[in-house]
């Protein structure tokens, strides 16, 4: 498997190999399946859509709606107007949301589609919403689109009317449902009074009953976007992900802000909860505090078989920064962490974490991609991998166990109902790190040296 | 009357019940997507990417932005039995200054680093949706490129939106003919070329023994576990088989056309499609041996395989079966397998398939089923729960669809577990959905009184 990556590292400036990021309207996709009665609008080729629900599917095995303006030759000519007008009519009449979110794709903004325009000239039904937000397919990748996405809604939406609601906004970053019903768990236990955006719990880890539904319970609704507008203080959790659309909100309806990163691991929790009850001024409960110190124990009493192990991570910015602040909090060196994302704050980040912890020899790269991580393992192996199912090519090719974590997971089951986030989430992820090199010790070890009592 | 609730009016037409088949209109198919749709439909890119994508020493370049290589980065699983090298994603990754000032010197630049790494015999340059738009001029990148390194490289010009998969197709056929094309016409062999087999779990090893069981011998595999060295020997093939006909036709007619080569189609899904293909392979070959050796093989496929299908037969009999797959040529196909089975197919629909493969199913279906053409979700949700259908055969976007309704499902597409095609392959099927029809898991989920469709 991969035998053509060669160890010798060679110059390359263009040619991109086994991505770790994809574009902008799947992220665009995912942030609106995330609003209550949404349908998700890709404006451009059907392939998009089609490629955009196969992709998103195959990560939370669920069924990922949205329509596409089917472009044709004419509309790639002559504009994609008329396919927008005529799709909004037809969504509207026949699978009957609240509200459309479009986004476009690089053949429509290519062609210069003014979207203002044509939502401004279309029919929408009294009571249903038009919103969208540009998504070029050749800026950023799809964070850059999901972010695009929660900014739109906030743009055509959210409103300060001029009396506050006493709640917290909260841009959840790009993680799975699992996370965003944890994030939620915390805020009630801190008795927070919130509004998510976007929600993706109970959209796509719907429960089974039987009949199917395009719009299933979950997804933030479309009063309380409006209402977001009213909060008292935004915190934008995933500093390289939440930024913009908490930055979005303070510009237009004057909530001030704060960023946080994902809350990965011990730290980045206590960040969160602190947060919390400063905004809450409510004491963190015991249940909190009992979380919180069964994760030391279980880092205490494990911690012999996690020291000074080398692991290198990949995926989205923010998850592959919490991860290795996690990783760093349980002993291990983070030698490799990339990001397909462009953006050179990534790699500040990551090199202040690795000066932190003094960590030396540790590398961090913005708009990498897989081959040239798998050229590093090769020439300076590791003994931990973490990242999505595509890594899993190179955890063969050069022996080494995955760890998955992160979008896309598309070759396991249930990772996208549990959390990575908070006390809970790191105590999973200690028993997956944990597990996969426990396993490895007990594959590889002689037979004198298999101990019953680890 | 039908559930029409979830039907579009522009839909209508392309939908309908074999009862009304006598006003003689036919359905509508081979046509766009309504706009605003949830069409279960892929691109021009897609089609052309899912045909040459299996050629194992190929490497693939995707110009354009970078979703496109991500979507398509290893989706299919075709097997290969030697080369990875189309395992990998190669992509310009075309950025925003790019797109302003043109992506050719990218594109020049990307095929010169594939160089510096491998020694590719041909390179694929897929033009995606904005290569036109932006006006890059891949012929002649792919012209200077075949003369610096004096090798293939050629163009597949798939922007997204030039019509259906099925134009993605006929690129790909393009770039196999451009690539096998001669100067001067091979002597003729007695062996065949198999078209439209993409390796899935391994298909094509099992029709390549076939042939070989029956003395038939296959100069090239197009596409699946092909390589570029075999492809070029296809213009000296006796006769081409063609099992995908959705994407191959195009390719057959070109060969027949090009390189004399008449073709049959042929398909290796249930018994009974494979051992009228075997012998009409044989009798198309002529060889008196090579028929007598079909018959008998036939025969003792049919001796081994048809108890074992009847263990399955009492679990399966009665059950209603849905159908929504790529091509027409493959629903046929299906639908006669379940035939087999004692099953009755009580919907079916095809994203591409084309007039004649509609006239065929309304043949073989009960006078009250269901025919659709690019479907949507809520019809296919419509539909199977009207019709009370026990398992749902379809492709990845249909998967969770079928689980929401409580629905049985068996993947016939790039997400096959096991290969269904042959004897062996029947056997696999009958067992896939005998293993999801009657799973304990329904038992579970039933509890507390829910009931599903």
């Amino acid at each position: 498997m991969l035998e053509l990556t060669p160890k010798k590292v060679s110059e390359r400036s263009t040619l991109r190999i086994n991505p770790i990021k994809t574009c902008q309207p799947v992220g665009a996709m995912y942030a609106a399946l995330g609003v209550h009665s949404c349908m998700p609008h890709s404006h451009g080729s059907q392939g998009c859509c089609s490629f955009h629900r196969m992709f998103l599917t195959r990560h939370f095995k669920d069924p990922a709606i949205a329509s596409s303006s089917s472009f044709t030759e004419g509309a790639s000519v002559f504009g994609g107007g008329s396919n927008l007008k005529t799709a909004i009519k037809n969504i509207f009449d026949i699978y009957d949301p609240e509200i459309i979110a479009v986004h476009t794709t690089c053949l429509s903004e290519t062609i210069g589609d003014d979207l203002n325009g044509y939502i401004q000239d279309a029919k929408v039904p009294e009571g249903k919403l038009v919103v969208h937000t540009n998504t070029p397919s050749y800026v950023g990748s799809h964070i850059t689109g999901y972010y695009n996405m929660i900014a739109g809604f906030i743009k055509y939406l959210s409103e300060a009317s001029g009396e506050k609601n006493g709640k917290l906004a909260l841009f959840p970053g790009f993680v799975n449902p699992g996370d965003m019903r944890e994030m939620k768990r915390l805020m009630k236990l801190m008795g927070t009074e919130f509004i998510m955006l976007p929600d993706t719990s109970g959209v796509l880890d719907a429960p089974m009953t039987g009949s199917y539904t395009m719009y299933p319970k979950g997804g933030t609704s479309i009063p309380d976007i409006r209402d977001l507008g009213n909060c008292e203080l935004t915190i934008g959790l995933g500093e390289l992900t939440s930024e913009f659309p908490a930055d979005f909100l303070e510009k237009k309806c004057k909530v001030p802000y704060k960023t946080l990163p994902l809350p990965i691991g011990v730290e980045n929790t206590d960040n969160f909860i602190m947060a919390l009850n400063q905004f809450s001024k409510n004491e963190v409960p015991y249940e909190i505090e009992e979380e919180r110190g069964q994760l030391m124990d279980i880092l205490l009493d494990s911690h012999q078989y996690t020291n000074n192990k080398t692991v290198a991570i990949f995926g989205d910015p923010d998850t592959v920064l919490g991860m290795a602040q996690i990783t760093l909090e349980m002993g291990m060196i983070p030698k490799y962490v990339v990001t397909g994302t462009p953006g050179a704050a990534f790699e500040r980040k990551a090199n202040a974490l690795f000066e932190k912890f003094g960590v030396e020899g540790c590398v961090a790269k913005q708009a990498g991609d897989l081959f040239e991580l798998h050229q590093w393992i090769k020439n300076d192996p590791v003994d931990l991998l973490i990242g999505g199912t595509h890594g899993k090519q190179v955890a063969r090719a050069e022996d080494i166990p995955l760890v998955r974590v992160g979008f896309p997971i598309i070759d396991r089951y249930v990772h996208s109902y549990m959390p990575i986030v908070g006390y809970k989430g790191a105590i999973r992820l200690a028993e997956l790190i944990l597990n996969a090199l426990m396993d490895r010790q007990d594959r590889d070890c002689d037979d004198e040296d298999l101990e019953m009592v680890m | 009357m039908k559930n029409d609730a979830a039907i579009l009016p522009e839909r209508a037409k392309s939908i309908r019940f074999s009862e009304c088949s006598g006003d003689g209109s036919g359905i509508k198919c081979e046509s766009e997507s309504v706009s605003g749709a949830v069409s279960q439909r892929a691109c021009v890119y897609c089609g052309a990417r899912v045909v040459l994508n299996p050629i194992t020493d190929a490497f693939h370049i995707v110009h354009g932005p970078i979703g496109c290589a991500s979507y398509t980065w290893d989706i299919r699983g075709s097997l290969s039995s030697d080369e990875e090298g189309y395992r990998n994603s190669y992509s310009t990754d075309l950025r925003e200054t790019d797109v302003i000032f043109g992506g050719e010197k990218k594109l020049v630049a990307a095929i010169d680093e594939i160089m510096a790494i491998h020694s590719p015999k041909v390179i694929f340059i897929y033009a995606t949706c904005i290569v036109g738009v932006i006006g890059d001029d891949i012929d002649a990148v792919c012209r200077n490129a075949e003369a610096k390194y004096g090798i293939r490289v050629i163009a597949v010009k798939s922007p997204g939106f030039s019509g259906t998969k099925k134009t993605g197709y006929k690129m790909a056929c393009n770039a196999i003919m451009s690539l096998v094309t001669p100067d001067v016409l091979p002597e003729k062999t007695l062996g065949v070329n198999i078209l439209g087999d993409f390796n899935l779990a391994g298909e094509m090893w099992i029709i390549k023994n076939y042939l070989r069981r029956i003395g038939v011998e296959v100069v090239a595999n197009i596409t699946g576990d092909a390589k570029v060295d075999d492809l070029k020997k296809a213009p000296s093939a006796q006769l081409n088989l063609v099992q995908c006909a959705g994407s191959m036709t195009f390719l057959a007619k070109k060969m027949e056309e090009v390189f004399d080569i008449p073709f049959i189609k042929v398909s290796f899904f249930g018994v009974t499609d494979t051992s009228d293909s075997l012998l009409r392979i044989a009798y198309a070959v002529g060889d008196k041996e090579v028929i007598q050796r079909a018959k008998a093989f036939i025969e003792e496929e049919k001796n081994r395989v048809i108890p074992l299908l009847n263990k399955y037969k009492k679990n399966l009999e009665g059950k209603k079966a849905a159908i929504y797959v790529g091509g027409g040529f493959k629903a046929i196909s299906l639908i006669r397998q379940f035939q087999e089975f004692g099953m009755n197919t009580v919907m079916v629909g095809t994203q591409t398939g084309s007039k004649e493969d509609y006239e065929v199913i309304q043949h073989l279906v009960d006078e009250n089923a269901v025919i659709l053409d690019d479907a949507n979700p809520a019809e296919l949700e419509a539909f199977m729960r009207e019709m009370g259908a026990d398992i749902l055969v379809g492709g990845v976007k249909e998967r969770p669809l079928a689980y929401k309704l409580g629905v049985a499902f068996c993947d016939h597409n790039h997400e096959r577990k096991h290969p269904l095609a042959g004897y062996e392959g029947t056997l696999n099927f009958a067992s896939e959905i005998n293993l999801s029809m009657n799973s304990p898991v329904w038992e579970t989920i039933s509890q507390g009184g829910i009931k599903y469709v």
